[in-house]
């Protein structure tokens, strides 16, 4: 009943929680002095009465006004009551917290007009979060109240949510990291755009573009191929072609590109092979755009395959048997009604290609070479010689405008037509089993490639056992002991590798993104397909800004928002977990889009008919049907939060380092025994998690028959 | 507390208030080049260790090619080292920078400039990352690299065929730096770990973990294989100068426009 529920979570942010952050975390011991008078543990109520902070008793009042006002009878006057108190008490908190800082008040004027203050507050923490959300669903709820979101309250919310989360975690930072590029006026900005580094021959611009079309083309052709393969034929080897495909995706980026040095690189196996054989030195072909691109097909086909089964797998069967009795052989079948189906999930892969193709930087920095793309340069005009943050946010424009045009471009040619083809209606049907010509394509294009897959693998697995990778070749177990030892101590067992503590942090923040990631990604998804209000197009391209923009970009842009009050989150476990789900949200938003477009809204109608309101049709109708995606979401969350560098690399900290970065570290001393034996066992954690997410959220069924062999 | 890193930053965070002054008790057994550090920010930072600028080669590489380890600026334009060197984009990395620095102040500009430019058919690549050169070196990628020696250092311990050598005509070098910062909210610790950080014990911690720089400290150990100052010759860097954002910003558009955009 959230008419109750809204007014104690205010309450409890009010009054009971503390109001500041706690310096020591979320799990510090600081919480358990509730009510002390300690403005570090104070809730709010005690910080206005006792300690000076006589700026909180506004959202006080407001607060108790928000409270009430759900009591009040009436459509226009309860609910407009609490859209007045949910939204004024949102924006009192948002003012006090911008006009007092750490010294005081942090605008002149208000200095002026009330005079110095005493002291001045920190950051906002567990009490302020919940005070917040109570007036946010405040304001939702009598929103809904009024009318607005066909009067679903529980629709309201969820807009309300991800409203929120989209504007204070990806479009603040985002804007203020971007606007800086404006801090030299508007004629130097314009100078630097019309660099000749960026569009000249070889220009990091143009380089991005071209390497981002090739890498989301071949990406988007191997997805489709491996999800054919594993869905439509009953290959033996399928289920291990199912594992391989999804391997580079649970690997930290510059390990593949690092496989490659090895076998492709001058010192590299096929290199000495080849000089060994006739004498020819194939030389640094590598480094630069073949490399790179290698590279990024290995590390981003296995996201186009997760589009891309989702898409297949969603696919109902009904209209591919119904062609079939029509009498059209297969291959007019998968041409004339499989591949159109299609369309939307091809669309989706190449978008997401292309993104993290422009997005990347492990790859480009490994074979890179010379050649120059916009990730990196940014990367190096903020840390590097130049030192110069406004022309990275110039470079973070020209990325950006890239990955929108190709959102338009992907609106534009998939709009206007419906994907509808599983409905409520009855039985599904079996799949088509796959034309031969089709299915000899696919496997022309899939096995040489899980060959080479299988072959980077065996030797990145093999540098953690040796002792020196690509060289001394004694086998050895010391990297594993160095970085997992454990000791017995009178306390029991005593955590001695290297790698445990950040091991330790890096599940557990991935493990507390992966869920939010998921399930406000789907509420999202849901949102943008299911339901019509106001400002929904302009929120859905919010919510895929994140994803347009590199995760060096994200990092900055973070640093520098969350680095004072109100949100002081710089170096604590918070701010990851946040770039984690602004960063990985467009994903399993995408992937429940796609879902959704598949879904017959004839299914919701006939549940609103049955007198549910929209949150149970969800639950209790869509849900069920979306297990794939809401499956991939959650594994798609879970291991870009454990393999991630770019963003993450400006967000840790002494206490919260993260694996990826640990790795990075020690690969960059030179420690790669170390790193890849850190790597292997990561991958090997992945694998596990991959598979017991699967296990517990399970595949989707919608057909009711299984094919008549397995049945006898 | 700000630990690290090269000591150009350091400088400007000084010059811009965001460091506070601290002497510490070791600053008299300091070497000379870390004291400077400290007297140019009026105390605000300190050096704590130093890197030189040098030559890195792969021995195995350069004895199946038949070219002898360079030792002076002038070996690496020879025809031997064509194509086989490799070092840093001064538009990314600190690391060449310091290098046209340092020919700058050696040759004197339009010397050390004519310099690069000969030096450009031996590049095969400019790296985006100052370590970039010296492991492409360690995994037999190229046969030589404009690295800091300490770097080298390091690779050679991890197993690899690596050497490094000082030019024979004069090298530069960096100071990694430390800074306690304004408003710290532990200031006792912080001086405490400054403290510890610039002791004999303190400095020792970097041979340990296999980082291979000069220590500060006259009476901290010298790691194995670090670079020996009194071995080198080197120039008087004037990190003031070439420390500013204007003249890094000139000579950088310099090399981007007389060297970087030549053709291969």
């Amino acid at each position: 009943m959230p008419n109750l529920l809204v007014p104690l979570v205010l309450a409890i942010g009010l009054l009971v929680l503390p109001w500041h952050m706690q310096q020591d975390g979320l799990l510090s011991p600081d919480w358990l002095g509730l009510w002390s008078t300690d403005p570090a543990s104070a809730p709010a109520l005690l910080l206005a009465a006792r300690l000076n902070h006589a700026w909180l008793w506004p959202v006080l009042a407001c607060g108790l006004t928000a409270a009430v006002a759900p009591m009040l009878p009436g459509r226009r006057l309860g609910g407009g009551a609490m859209l007045a108190a949910g939204l004024l008490g949102l924006a009192l908190m948002a003012g006090q917290g911008f006009a007092v800082g750490l010294a005081g008040w942090e605008w002149p004027w208000l200095e002026r007009l009330a005079g110095p203050l005493a002291e001045g507050q920190f950051g906002m923490g567990g009490g302020a979060a919940l005070a917040g959300f109570g007036f946010l669903f405040t304001a939702t709820g009598g929103a809904a109240r009024l009318g607005a979101f066909r009067g679903d309250a529980f629709t309201a919310g969820a807009a309300g949510l991800v409203a929120i989360v989209v504007l204070l975690f990806t479009f603040w930072p985002i804007c203020l990291a971007l606007l800086s590029a404006f801090d030299a006026g508007l004629l130097n900005f314009a100078a630097r755009l019309a660099d000749r580094r960026l569009w000249g021959w070889g220009g990091s611009a143009l380089n991005t573009l071209a390497l981002g079309l090739a890498v989301a083309a071949c990406t988007t052709l191997l997805g489709l191929a491996f999800a054919l393969l594993v869905t439509r034929t009953r290959l033996p080897l399928r289920k291990l072609l199912r594992a391989l495909t999804v391997l580079p995706i649970i690997t930290p980026p510059f390990v593949i590109g690092l496989g490659l040095i090895l076998i492709l690189g001058r010192a590299g196996l096929v290199n000495q092979a080849a000089s060994a054989l006739f004498g020819v030195d194939l030389g640094l072909w590598i480094y630069g755009l073949p490399g790179v691109l290698l590279a990024q097909v290995f590390a981003f086909t296995p996201v186009a395959f997760l589009v891309m089964i989702g898409v297949v797998e969603g696919l109902s069967p009904t209209l591919e048997e119904a062609a079939r009795t029509l009498r059209a052989d297969g291959a007019r079948t998968f041409r004339t009604v499989t591949w159109p189906l299609m369309r939307p999930g091809l669309a989706n892969a190449f978008l997401v290609g292309f993104i993290e193709s422009v997005s990347d930087f492990g790859n480009p920095i490994v074979l890179g070479g010379d050649y120059a793309v916009l990730s990196t340069d940014i990367y190096f005009a903020v840390v590097g010689a130049q030192a110069d943050p406004g022309r990275a946010a110039v470079l973070a424009w020209i990325l950006l405008a890239f990955s929108l045009s190709t959102f338009a471009i992907q609106r534009w040619l998939t709009a206007g037509r419906s994907y509808v083809s599983v409905s409520g209606k009855g039985d599904s049907g079996l799949p088509q089993p796959l034309p031969l010509g089709i299915r000899r394509l696919c496997l022309a294009v899939a096995v040489p490639w899980a060959a080479l897959t299988v072959a980077v693998y065996a030797l990145v697995l093999a540098g953690g056992f040796v002792r020196v990778w690509g060289r001394d070749w004694t086998p050895t177990l010391s990297h594993y002991g160095r970085a997992f030892g454990l000791g017995w101590g009178p306390g029991g067992i005593i955590w001695e590798g290297t790698a445990w503590p950040s091991l330790f942090v890096t599940l557990q923040l991935a493990g507390i993104a992966a869920p939010l990631t998921a399930g406000i990604g789907l509420l999202a998804a849901w949102l943008f397909t299911r339901q019509r209000f106001a400002g929904r197009r302009l929120l859905e391209a919010a919510t895929l800004l994140s994803f347009a923009v590199p995760g060096t970009v994200i990092g900055v842009a973070y640093v520098r928002a969350f680095n004072v009050p109100p949100l002081e989150l710089t170096g604590t476990g918070v701010i990851i977990v946040l770039a984690f789900i602004s960063r990985n949200l467009p994903v399993g938003l995408r992937a429940g889009m796609a879902a959704f477009s598949q879904l017959d809204p004839s299914l919701d109608e006939a549940s609103s008919m049955l007198r549910q309101g929209n949150g149970a049709t969800l639950r209790r109708v869509l849900l069920p049907l979306l297990r794939p995606a809401v499956a991939s979401a959650l594994v798609y969350g879970f291991v870009r939060g454990v393999t991630t560098v770019s963003a993450v690399i400006f967000l840790t900290s002494g206490q919260t380092e993260m694996a990826t970065v640990f790795i990075v570290l020690r690969a960059v001393n030179g420690d790669y025994g170390l790193a890849i034996a850190y790597a292997s066992v990561l991958v090997a954690i992945l694998l596990a998690a991959i598979g017991l997410i699967t296990l517990l959220v399970g595949g989707i069924r919608i057909g009711r028959r299984t094919p008549a062999g397995v049945v006898a | 507390m700000w630990f690290g890193g090269t000591g150009d930053p350091h400088l400007s965070a000084a010059e811009e208030g965001l460091s506070q002054a601290y002497k510490p008790p070791a600053l008299e057994k300091l070497q000379p080049w870390a004291r400077k550090q400290a007297e140019a920010a009026e105390y605000k930072t300190i050096g704590v260790y130093a890197g030189v600028l040098g030559f890195g080669y792969n021995t195995e590489l350069m004895a199946k090619k038949g070219i002898a380890p360079p030792r002076c600026w002038a070996d690496l334009t020879t025809a031997p080292f064509r194509g086989e060197v490799q070092m840093a984009n001064p538009n990314s990395s600190g690391t060449a920078y310091v290098m046209i620095a340092t020919l700058v102040q050696l040759m004197g500009e339009d010397r050390a400039f004519a310099y690069l430019k000969a030096l450009h058919p031996s590049i095969n690549s400019y790296t985006r990352s100052g370590t970039g050169p010296i492991k492409a070196v360690a995994r037999g990628e190229t046969a030589a690299s404009i690295s800091f020696m300490h770097d080298a250092v390091t690779e050679a311990v991890a197993g690899f065929p690596v050497r490094a050598n000082a030019p024979c005509e004069g090298t530069g070098y960096e100071v990694g730096s430390m800074s306690i910062l304004r408003g710290a909210r532990n200031l006792a610790n912080a001086r405490k770990f400054a403290d510890w950080a610039l002791s004999v014990e303190g400095q020792a911690t970097g041979a340990a973990t296999k980082q291979f720089q000069t220590p500060a400290n006259v009476d901290a150990p010298l790691p194995e294989g670090a670079p020996r100052f009194a071995d080198m010759k080197f120039i008087e860097y004037d990190f003031a100068r070439y420390g500013s954002a204007a003249e890094r910003k000139r000579l950088i558009e310099r090399w981007d426009r007389e060297i970087g955009s030549l053709p291969r």
